[in-house]
């Protein structure tokens, strides 16, 4: 604890964050503020991302499953029943359904490795999607649902709820991946054979990481939609959706927690200040991104860890 | 009447997603590689056949051959920029260079898509039909084109076959798929291999764009689906399982048609997705898989 409590990464990471937490005093531009907090939350997407990948090995082509499961539970919810039951219920009920949508992924991913689990994964989003268009009385199909309810009216407080939301959920992920639970998720999804023989259990500790991070990616995205008072198939289950966490993940550098959530601001920031390019803005990005995976395989934080290393 | 609509339109789909995952399935089957820019490859080959005529107002035939040179210059692209420098790569450990190749050539489709968007905005194109006209089989009106997308896909899938099968470097690649270290322990270069194959891949997807262009149009919008159409094709067949592959566009292909005409279009792709689902559980290696997978 000492240790790390003088370390570098410690400090510099303390200095971003009462920085980061400072930014509504200094600036009050609602533009700016709204951006970084959608960027906050797709922050949790890829980090609870990268525990599942990056530490115990699983192949998920479907973050958006998780993520929708509990942003379609939260809204619906908050919207047939709106007065009578809190928001707060509604988030809560939003993370718990994606918990159980975890442990229905999980099931084939302890029968299956690889490519079939990644396609597993990708066929549930599908399966979302067509559910979603499919029950439209229910789910307001393709044009959207809103909900009467939202966190906040104010920028800065939807900003720091976005922040403090993101660095707790950073802190618990980045310490479960440092602990001997991390390790055994790590020595699994590199060996899982090896590692059962140690006498681990395997299909349990893959589990709990499916369960951990199907509840982060649900309750990020219970609290984006209250952020974004409407619910659309676009901006939340989409495959290009999950594209993007994914990218941010391995851009950041996998197996860092940390890095997933600096590659998903980058992605979005990136985004947002190529868009007067138009369409050029994802071509641009996709080729950054894309460079990177083949110069720099182990992503920004590998980067800056390389540096440090020689110097 | 109905019946036998069912059973002309189901056939000619059947057979453009057999020759579209027929190349997929190969190149899984011998490198390892699922290429998630498949889709972007048939686009961008129907996309260059429409801009021929449209554009350049070459005539059908001329059209349809820079399509397919186009496929195959996008499948060497490909295989260039985003597979093999990963392949090579020391920096990446052999375990993770599947799901990096896989993020690779999600990118690299992704880029394609784009530049077509860019280029040619995201409108549905319709490649000129190489045939015209419409033939009365059994009461049934169909044009003419549908019987030769798949006349042309099974002549395509019917010379694979002779050149896998019967052709000395056909022969060097089945082997590959079946043990690449053995193949290279008998002399044989197994990166020509590698090119050989994604020749053929290129190829396949190029005219299964094309014809796809010709029956249905395409749009940049139709990448994602169609990656994911072959990617579950493949896998219902047993991945690198050619003939399971056959199978399975057959199967999905007369579901989707069957789902389209007596319940609804809108419901197309569910009951092909759920039978997915239902062999994943029970039987993970897929209809005709290898039990190792």
């Amino acid at each position: 604890m000492k240790r790390l409590l003088h370390s570098r990464g410690f400090v510099v990471a303390l200095v971003v964050l009462v920085l980061g937490a400072c930014l509504p005093l200094v600036s009050s531009s609602g533009y700016i503020l709204g951006l970084l907090t959608v960027a906050f939350y797709t922050a949790v997407f890829a980090m609870a991302w990268d525990l599942l990948f990056g530490f115990a090995g699983e192949v998920n082509f479907g973050p958006t499953f998780l993520i929708g499961v509990g942003a379609y539970t939260a809204g619906i919810l908050d919207a047939r029943f709106a007065p009578e039951i809190s928001i707060w219920i509604c988030v809560i009920a939003g993370a718990a359904a994606a918990v159980v949508g975890g442990v229905v992924l999980a099931l084939p991913a302890l029968r299956v490795r690889g490519p079939y689990f990644g396609l597993t994964t990708l066929v549930a989003v599908l399966m979302l999607q067509n559910f979603v268009v499919v029950f439209a009385d229910l789910t307001g199909g393709e044009i959207g649902l809103s909900v009467p309810d939202v966190l906040s009216v104010k920028a800065s407080v939807n900003y720091w709820i976005a922040f403090g939301f993101m660095t707790i959920s950073g802190a618990i992920l980045f310490g479960l991946s440092r602990s001997p639970i991390g390790l055994v998720l790590q020595a699994s999804g590199q060996d899982p054979v090896q590692a059962g023989a140690l006498g681990f259990n395997v299909a349990k500790h893959k589990l709990a990481a499916f369960i951990v991070s199907a509840f982060f990616s649900g309750l990020a995205g219970s609290l984006m939609t209250f952020y974004m008072g409407t619910l659309s198939v676009g901006t939340f289950v989409d495959l290009a959706v999950g594209v993007q966490i994914i990218i941010a993940a391995v851009l950041g550098g996998r197996r860092t927690v940390i890095g997933a959530a600096i590659g998903a601001i980058f992605l979005i920031g990136a985004g947002e200040l190529l868009r007067p390019l138009g369409e050029l803005a994802t071509l641009i990005v996709s080729v950054f991104a894309l460079a990177v995976i083949l110069f720099f395989p182990e992503g920004f934080l590998g980067m800056l860890r390389g540096r440090m290393r020689r110097a | 009447m109905r019946f036998w609509q069912i059973l002309i339109d189901g056939f000619a789909i059947s057979a453009l997603y057999a020759l579209g995952a027929t190349g997929f399935t190969l190149i899984f089957g011998v490198s390892g590689v699922l290429n998630l820019a498949h889709g972007a490859i048939m686009v961008g080959a129907a996309v260059a056949a429409f801009a021929a005529t449209a554009e350049f107002h070459l005539d059908p035939y001329t059209s349809a051959l820079i399509g397919v040179a186009t496929g195959l210059v996008l499948a060497y692209a490909t295989y260039y920029i985003a597979v093999r420098p990963i392949q090579r790569s020391r920096a990446i450990a052999e375990a993770e260079k599947e799901i990096f190749i896989l993020t690779s050539t999600l990118l690299w489709g992704i880029i394609i898509q784009e530049a077509i968007a860019y280029l040619f905005t995201n409108n549905a194109k319709t490649v000129v039909p190489l045939v015209e006209g419409v033939i009365t089989v059994l009461g049934v009106r169909t044009p003419a084109n549908e019987y030769f997308t798949a006349f042309v896909c099974w002549i395509a899938i019917g010379l694979l076959w002779l050149v896998v099968n019967k052709t000395r470097r056909g022969k060097a690649v089945r082997a590959a798929s079946m043990n690449p270290r053995g193949v290279t322990m008998v002399g044989i270069e197994l990166s020509t291999i590698h090119l050989a194959v994604w020749t053929v891949y290129g190829l396949l997807a190029g005219i299964a764009g094309i014809l796809l262009g010709m029956f249905l149009g395409v749009s940049s919008y139709s990448v994602g689906p169609l990656t994911a159409s072959a990617f579950s094709i493949v896998v219902l067949g047993g991945l690198g399982s050619v003939s399971g592959s056959l199978a399975a566009a057959f199967v999905v292909g007369y579901l989707e048609t069957l789902t389209a005409y007596l319940i609804s279009p809108a419901y197309r792709t569910i009951p092909s997705l759920l039978l997915l689902v239902i062999v994943m559980y029970v039987r993970p290696s897929g209809l005709f898989g290898r039990r190792t997978a």
